[in-house]
């Protein structure tokens, strides 16, 4: 199953590596991390996705928590909430229909193009993991020169707040 | 009037205000200024070691034997790495530790400089916590959180990488010692939940055929009276982890001894029949809990740790507490007996329990006179060097052990009488743990009788601090159980890859232990019969010998097996009991 942790954790130098490191040495995975400070400069807010079930969530949890400079930690996939990535990707784009087919599958997906050569364009397109993923399916494999993903960031919906 | 300090001398400084007496350490160039401030005062003590894991070992057992964490001082590259598997031993068994370990200065950190090791990134897996000190200032700070983090809660190493910079002699600060400690990040539990702990009561009073596993846990939280009060208002049956023995009196009718790979064969079924465990401080590590899948099958699972990554790791607890044994225990105590008014033990199915106990021990429980056993060989067992040790120190001395059969020997012969009685690396199983954890606790506790039985390949592999022994005086009696051979790696063997011993026996390489042990001044006596056993044994603990450090080098049966020894991949009822017998 997968799930998307928020964890609040003391923003110093090494926390981060410790985290890592826990899930490398307990044979946990991780599919995507961001990391970034928050609005109170002495915490980083990091959301990571992972697979697991139940019991196995827990023990991450749990194992997260055991970790000194942790402070918080939320399963997000537990209820409701919003995720979103970032991509940038660079696609070939050569000849004026192919060029115009491109633009206007970008601005179907709510891209915007942030960079354009004679033959490519580079695309910025923010969104759920699977709007991303339609849109590399939409342009075609072959168009694709060079994809960057942020990973997930994600939040609670409505009152629910990961503070202190 | 504030005190304008160097670096070295603020570390030493916070160590003395933290009540340090005592460090094991070795020095080398980026630990230089460090020692330059540890020879300008009188207050703490530096021990000197031969080798920086013996040091780690030292405070390991410095540790286990007072509570207090046990401190080092290493200098950076091969010093640090050195500590590493000493680390990974107090890790593992939750023993409090502040290992500092110097560190090349912050401007070549990274260039790949002299003696330069990443000690923050390799210790990782295996410290509670670490810190690199950025600047001078910040080491009091830095060593109050570090001795706080290592005792509470779920104890455990912590590393303090020093850059020879933050050291300088020519740099000097105010100093003041923080007071108090509190981090936000960090809140570890104080009591158990009264709820969860009112629901295990009435668990317990529901039982028909209960057992307590009490662990490590209970020694660590100084729980040991909590758990006597629970276990003589129940009036259940008591078995120990390796780690935790002594934490219940080891001749007390209610103990059915160590339970797990070589536990009782007694504690192993009553484990596996139980309809209740009230788990306290126990991990169920693999040694105990054997296949998961089929472990106590029958039971109701009460788990109480203050660490709460422990409960439900390996067997899901139907009751979990999180929170230290001794507060939840004594609330556990005061929750039966309000309990006890409305609803009483089951009497009757308890005596039916202890019955059935009561003919597992009768059948296959350990003989605690092995003085009548043979071996086939004639030669001396090693059951009867425990006994004869035992009864010699009249069961009293602090027990270090390095790790193998004797280490199971004397866990099994060696009726221990209280916690922090028996000390030995149960989680990591590290050799070469022995003699220096033995040295610890005399240095702890100068005035006990501190017994190290280790087997002749452990012991070889921190022999070298015979050397510190000899310069501190360190009145260590060693009891070798010498079968030449890597005993407990030849019972595989035997019995696992059809007696083709690869590289388990060194029979024509062992030193004349006698003159080894001489050449640095010590005492050794060497035994190879019952009779030549007990005269060396009252030579050895005679008070004519009180003071000095005596090594008994016991020849014992090199055939002589661990059992009973559960079977690999069963359940805690499947045993091995005797040779060739399934």
């Amino acid at each position: 199953m997968r799930r998307l942790l928020a964890v609040l954790l003391e923003n110093e130098a090494g926390a981060l590596s410790r985290v890592i490191g826990l899930f490398a040495q307990r044979n946990y995975n991780i599919e995507s991390l961001t990391v970034a400070p928050t609005e109170d400069r002495t915490l980083s807010r990091l959301t990571l996705l992972t697979e697991g079930d139940d019991e196995k969530i827990e023990q991450v949890t749990k194992h997260l928590n055991r970790l000194i400079e942790v402070v918080k930690v939320n399963d997000l996939t537990e209820g409701a909430h919003i995720e979103r990535e970032l991509m940038l990707i660079k696609v070939r784009a050569e000849g004026n229909g192919h060029r115009e087919e491109l633009y206007r599958t970008c601005r179907i997906f709510r891209g915007t193009v942030v960079d354009v050569t004679p033959d490519s364009y580079t695309v910025q397109l923010t969104g759920p993991t699977k709007k991303l993923l339609a849109f590399m399916r939409a342009i075609g494999e072959t168009s694709i020169l060079e994809v960057v993903r942020t990973g997930v960031s994600g939040i609670g919906r409505g009152d629910k707040i990961l503070e202190l | 009037m504030t005190e304008m300090l160097s670096g070295g001398e603020i570390l030493i400084r916070a160590l003395q205000d933290e009540g340090v007496e005592q460090i094991f350490g070795y020095p080398g160039g980026a630990a230089l200024h460090i020692y330059d401030a540890i020879f300008k005062q009188q207050k703490v003590e530096h021990i000197l070691v031969r080798h920086e894991q013996a040091a780690t070992h030292m405070a390991d057992g410095y540790a286990r034997a007072t509570g207090n964490p046990g401190v080092v001082l290493v200098t950076s590259g091969p010093g640090a790495t050195n500590a590493i598997t000493g680390i990974a031993t107090a890790y593992m068994d939750s023993i409090p530790m502040i290992v500092i370990s110097a560190q090349v200065p912050h401007e070549v950190i990274g260039t790949d400089a002299f003696q330069e090791t990443d000690m923050i990134g390799i210790s990782r897996p295996i410290v509670k916590h670490s810190f690199i000190v950025k600047t001078a200032k910040e080491i009091p700070w830095l060593v109050k959180q570090a001795f706080y983090i290592a005792k509470s809660g779920r104890p455990g190493p912590i590393v303090i990488d020093i850059p020879k910079d933050t050291t300088d002699p020519n740099e000097l600060f105010e100093y003041s010692y923080p007071e108090s400690v509190s981090l936000r990040s960090y809140k570890p539990a104080l009591k158990g939940h009264s709820g969860q702990i009112r629901k295990a009561a009435v668990a317990l009073l529901k039982a028909k055929r209960p057992i307590i596993y009490a662990g490590g846990g209970v020694v660590q939280g100084a729980a040991e009276d909590e758990l006597v009060a629970v276990a003589r208002l129940t009036g259940f049956p008591v078995t120990n982890t390796l780690m935790g023995l002594g934490s219940f009196p080891g001749n007390d009718p209610q103990f059915v001894g160590m339970l797990g790979m070589h536990g009782t064969f007694e504690s192993n079924n009553a484990m596996h029949h139980a309809d209740l465990i009230l788990a306290v401080g126990a991990r169920f590590d693999d040694r105990v809990t054997n296949n998961p899948a089929k472990f106590c099958p029958g039971a109701t699972i009460i788990h109480i740790d203050v660490d709460p990554a422990s409960i439900s790791k390996v067997i899901t607890a139907d009751i979990p507490i999180v929170g230290p044994a001794k507060p939840v225990l004594a609330e556990l105590h005061a929750s039966l007996q309000a309990e006890l008014a409305n609803h009483p033990f089951d009497k009757s199915s308890l005596e039916a329990w202890w019955k059935r106990i009561g003919q597992w021990r009768d059948a296959h429980g350990l003989d605690h006179d092995q003085r009548r056993r043979k071996s086939e060989s004639g030669q001396l067992l090693p059951q009867q060097v425990i006994q004869a040790v035992y009864r010699a120190t009249r069961g009293e001395a602090f027990v270090t052990s390095d790790v193998g059969q004797h280490q199971m020997f004397a866990a099994q012969y060696y009726k221990f009488g209280r916690g922090r009685q028996w000390i030995n690396s149960g989680g990591l199983g590290t050799m070469g743990f022995g003699l220096p954890a033995a040295m610890g606790v005399q240095f702890a506790v100068p005035d006990a009788t501190v017994v190290c039985v280790t087997g002749e390949g452990s012991f070889m592999m921190n022999m070298q601090e015979l050397s510190t022994c000899m310069q501190y005086a360190l009145p260590i009696k060693i009891v070798n159980l010498n079968n030449q051979a890597l005993g407990m790696v030849k019972q595989w063997q035997d019995m696992q890859y059809g007696g083709r011993y690869s590289h388990s026996t060194y029979r024509d390489a062992l030193p004349d232990f006698d003159q080894l042990l001489r050449s640095f001044g010590h005492h050794s006596f060497t035994a190879r019969t019952l009779d030549e056993l007990d005269a060396v044994v009252d030579e050895a603990f005679s008070d004519e010998l009180k003071d000095k450090l005596v090594f008994i080098n016991a020849y014992v049966d090199p055939d002589e097996h661990v059992y009973p020894m559960l079977v690999r991949g069963g359940a805690l009822e499947d045993m091995v009991l005797s040779k060739g017998v399934a």
